[in-house]
């Protein structure tokens, strides 16, 4: 426990240290999961549309 | 080569394969360099546990960098050979760019307050990164200001070719000034100055900012292809019974005259 408690306290700079990884996580994982989500969305539009074009012909 | 990949449905077909292994490798390296990074690596002696911001400091500042550059050579293909997926790459790549960018100077300010003693200073080195920051939102503004998305893409990526003249200055900004910020200690001639415990996980982390990089490229391009294809696919659609309507009304009225 003292080790955890040694290892998150960065040598009293935790603010700084878990700040600016947290910063990058949010930013870079962010820029990820709306990436991913929005490739998808256009995925399935594409293949919706082409079905719908199938059909008709 | 290039014209070789320059075909888009090449490049959905190889892409496609490609991104499910960059994307684990990129999972896999990046835990490996946090974990080296936050745990095994060791304090520095003088700047204590503050010297791990380094470890997502320094990595993305050079991805900041080598994206403009990126952005820029991907601009002037697509001005100078029309090239189809250029303009597609560079619109993909400036927004993680940006973010990037960002990144370097929100981790530069948390790293600057406990050891400069200020949040920020208007020194060379921070100054010519922040315009940097400004070059990629104005890429990205301008790139989609127009109704006419080729002259979007025109314009955008002449202002990415003007922006390339702030790259040096941001890169030599710690020679030619006296700044506040360290001069280089890995990319220098005479090679690194910095302990290998510190410099192995420091080039871990940036090779999985590289793979991070490569894997949202592709993603992001292959986003934009199937926007076109369903932007396509829907004129096709409202047009084809126009235009069959349009046939035969001709038709009739052919067969009509006589």
């Amino acid at each position: 426990m003292g080790d955890i408690g040694t290892f998150l306290a960065m040598g009293g700079y935790a603010g700084f240290v878990w700040s600016a990884f947290g910063i990058a996580f949010a930013v870079l994982g962010g820029l990820a999961l709306f990436s991913w989500r929005r490739y998808r969305a256009s995925t399935v539009t594409v293949e919706r549309l082409q079905q719908e074009l199938g059909r008709r012909r | 080569m290039i014209n070789w990949l320059a075909n888009p449905a090449r490049f959905m077909r190889l892409s496609a394969k490609a991104v499910p292994w960059c994307g684990w490798t990129t999972a896999v390296v990046l835990a490996v360099g946090l974990f080296w990074s936050l745990v095994l690596a060791p304090p520095d002696y003088q700047q204590g546990d503050t010297v791990r911001i380094m470890y997502v400091h320094v990595p993305a500042a050079w991805m900041a960098l080598s994206i403009y550059l990126f952005v820029a050579a991907a601009s002037a293909v697509a001005l100078v050979w029309r090239h189809p997926l250029a303009e597609v790459a560079a619109r993909a790549a400036a927004p993680i760019g940006a973010a990037f960018t960002f990144v370097c100077l929100a981790t530069g300010s948390l790293w600057g307050r406990p050891m400069w003693g200020a949040w920020w200073v208007w020194d060379a080195r921070l100054t010519s990164v922040l315009v940097l920051f400004f070059l990629y939102l104005g890429y990205i503004a301008l790139a989609s200001a127009f109704d006419d998305p080729a002259r979007g893409g025109r314009a955008g990526a002449v202002l990415a070719l003007v922006g390339v003249v702030n790259l040096p200055i941001i890169k030599f900004s710690v020679d030619w000034w006296n700044t506040l910020h360290q001069p280089a200690s890995v990319m220098r001639i005479g090679g690194p100055r910095i302990a290998l415990s510190m410099l192995a996980p420091l080039l871990m982390m940036a090779v999985g900012f590289s793979l991070l990089f490569v894997v949202l490229l592709l993603l992001r391009m292959r986003t934009s292809l199937n926007e076109r294809r369903a932007m396509a696919l829907r004129l096709n659609a409202d047009a084809a019974p126009a235009w069959r309507a349009g046939r035969e009304r001709v038709i009739s009225a052919q067969i009509s005259v006589p």
